[in-house]
């Protein structure tokens, strides 16, 4: 596989680098631990397994908003279909143009905190994304962005393999909102590199399909500022293979960083979030909550680690995964983690998996809700904690309405 | 309206009897109080009367109408016109009272046969009946029972009762938790329902919830069964000497 060409010498030199480090490192067998639940063959196969396209009925998501629209078609950005890239208090440019520009603030930024986070576990697949990566954007906020800007995904080519690679920096005291939906590809690799700045705020709400084949692992990186808020919510329903990873530094004092997951899988479905958060800064706040509903053999898996640092007095971690099981098939396997080397910090995490509340049930079916029906509402109940993490109102509306059709339709099937 | 006969129950994990033989009528319209002393058969009544798994009936029947409750699911005896206000509504975040109640109206109404409410329609009608129940309108805007006071549960419990209009509402112990005010504007709520048609049946320990809601007759449900039925005045007797007078009565018997 070669490099992709075009790009100016230092990005070249980049990109070499990664290629260089993912050739030291290899890529992820089944018996490495970080992978023990999740069978990485089919994200290193020669070849994209074939995903058939699925024709969703109703409006994409977010097509509500007013936003930016930002879109790859099979990875690949499409000028036609996007909107005018500009806004107040914003700049974008495609990736591949600002790699092949002499000068660039990405130069300092591409790749950067995807070589950071190789320690203390190797991430193969970002470094593979560093280096072959093909399109994606340079997003950097100066102020406050008043539009969300939005990364719209689409799936023609059933044997699509992207990579795309986004590069975000918002500004000191800036605040940018940035939506993710899409299938992307049959086969999508996905790096995001966000560096929030001191008094910034970022806030992240990504969409993965539905009832489609396709296999995705993507990155989230970030490094938070003092006083700056990280936000980032992602909703998947269905696919093959999903392996969401995230890794934030939170790396200035009083900075807050949530992280959110709710996902429902069906039959051949295996979905796996992988969350490392570093606190390295004093009176910092992390929250992870992640919820998957699983049914008809349907898989879930969480990874979860707080790493306070020494020095990092005053953490304020925690981290909530749980399983909802509609029948004994499904599985939801769990790894929550803490690391501290501070003395003055409240942690916690847990981890549950479960069945659906049989009072609860009961009580929605005496009122002459159908069991099916009172099943779904109870798994909408059971997502709500995630969905609470996205802030803004409207698009947190949507998520809920996307998930409420999606779970009456599949109860028509 | 409502009558159950020689009705057994055991508890399905721990095969111990709960009721053994209850017979009860209740007439269009009426108002039945059961009181009794704890364990002795109440709740389990309203529950196998709405269909709660874990419990197995033995022997008996429960018909509403003439159509046997025993052998319908949960939904479909709540369809028929069964409505268990519950001693403890179960909270259920992330879901909001005004989908949950749009969602009960219109799974009713489709399982009769009828039109489902629009959202306008059903909203006009969720309006006014929280008006009539003074329910604050933030109240519709909440979880289901998210948060929610004790007394703003019940009073949760009647605006479901007020929107679905069964022909049968249990009460299960409705006046535990209430403060004074809580239960004049719980019983109100009962009361703006009573048209003659529908029926009651109020589980209670105390007089004091008669006091607002007036039965026609009360029942003492001791050891799984219904062991004296009376007026009204049956419940004074039970509030002024507690049980051991009428117990010690059954016991020679």
């Amino acid at each position: 596989m070669a490099l992709p060409q075009g790009g100016a010498p230092w990005a070249t030199a980049l990109r070499q680098d990664a290629l260089e480090r993912l050739l030291a490192m290899g890529l992820p067998q089944g018996r490495d631990e970080y992978w023990r639940w999740t069978r990485p063959d089919s994200l290193i196969a020669a070849e994209a397994p074939q995903a058939a396209l699925f024709q969703a009925t109703e409006p994409p998501f977010f097509s509500a908003l007013e936003r930016i629209r930002i879109v790859f078609v099979d990875g690949v950005f499409d000028a036609g279909a996007s909107d005018d890239l500009t806004g107040e208090n914003l700049e974008i440019m495609r990736l591949t143009d600002a790699l092949a520009t002499d000068i660039h603030w990405v130069k300092d930024a591409y790749g950067a905190q995807e070589k950071k986070a190789q320690v203390p576990v190797e991430r193969p697949f970002a470094t593979l994304n560093t280096a072959f990566a093909t399109d994606g954007v340079v997003i950097r906020a100066t102020g406050k962005v008043d539009r969300p800007v939005s990364l719209v995904y689409l799936h023609r080519d059933e044997g699509s393999d992207a990579i795309l690679h986004h590069v975000i920096r918002v500004e000191a005291g800036a605040d940018l909102t940035v939506l993710e939906n899409g299938p992307a590809a049959a086969r999508f690799n996905k790096v995001m590199e966000v560096e929030v700045a001191d008094g910034a705020g970022f806030h992240h709400v990504r969409a993965q399909g539905r009832d489609h084949e396709r296999r995705a692992v993507t990155h989230l990186f970030a490094t938070v500022g003092e006083e700056a808020t990280f936000k980032s919510f992602t909703m998947t329903a269905n696919g093959v293979l999903t392996r969401n990873e995230v890794f934030i530094d939170i790396a200035g004092d009083n900075a807050v960083a949530h992280v959110a997951g709710a996902c429902v899988g069906d039959g051949n479905f295996h979905h796996d979030d992988t969350v490392f958060i570093v606190h390295g800064a004093e009176c910092c706040e992390s929250r992870q909550v992640f919820k998957k509903v699983l049914r008809n053999g349907a898989k879930g898996i969480f990874q979860g680690k707080i790493l306070v640092k020494t020095g990092a007095q005053k953490t304020d971690g925690y981290q909530i995964s749980q399983g909802l099981l509609l029948d004994g098939d499904s599985q939801f396997l769990a790894k929550p983690e803490l690391e501290i080397y501070a003395d003055d910090v409240a942690c916690s995490h847990g981890s549950t998996v479960g069945a659906i509340d049989e009072d609860a049930l009961f009580y929605l079916r005496s009122r002459g809700v159908p069991v099916a029906e009172a099943t779904d509402l109870l798994t909408l109940s059971f997502l709500a904690e995630a969905i609470e993490e996205i802030e803004d109102e409207q698009i947190a509306g949507d998520v809920i309405a996307r998930l409420e059709g999606w779970l009456a339709r599949r109860r028509k099937d | 309206m409502l009558e159950i006969s020689n009705l057994h129950v055991k508890l399905e994990e721990e095969d111990k009897q709960i009721l053994k033989g209850v017979d009860l009528k209740v007439g269009a319209g009426e108002v039945h109080a059961i009181m009794g002393p704890n364990g002795s058969g109440k709740s389990t009544t309203s529950y196998v009367l709405s269909g709660r798994d874990g419990y197995v009936v033995t022997e008996g029947s429960a018909k509403l109408d003439g159509e046997e409750l025993l052998d319908m699911d949960p939904e479909e005896r709540a369809a028929a016109g069964v409505f268990l206000a519950f001693q403890y509504p179960v909270e259920i975040p992330g879901v909001g009272n005004m989908t949950f109640l749009r969602t009960a109206v219109n799974a009713q109404r489709k399982a009769r046969g009828e039109e489902e409410l629009s959202a306008t329609d059903f909203l006009k009608l969720v309006r006014e009946k929280a008006k009539s129940l003074k329910i604050d309108a933030e109240m519709l805007k909440r979880p289901v029972n998210v948060g929610f006071s004790g007394g703003e549960k019940k009073r949760n419990e009647i605006l479901q009762m007020a929107m679905l209009e069964p022909k049968l509402c249990i009460l299960d112990e409705t006046d535990s938790g209430l403060d004074v005010d809580a239960m004049k504007l719980v019983s109100d709520g009962v009361n703006a329902l009573r048209d003659g048609k529908r029926s009651f049946v109020v589980i209670t320990h105390y007089q004091r919830l008669l006091d607002h809601i007036k039965p026609d007759v009360v029942h003492i449900m001791y050891d799984g069964r219904i062991v004296k039925s009376g007026g009204p005045e049956l419940a004074l007797e039970v509030e002024h000497n507690g049980y051991a007078d009428i117990l010690a009565e059954v016991e020679k018997a």
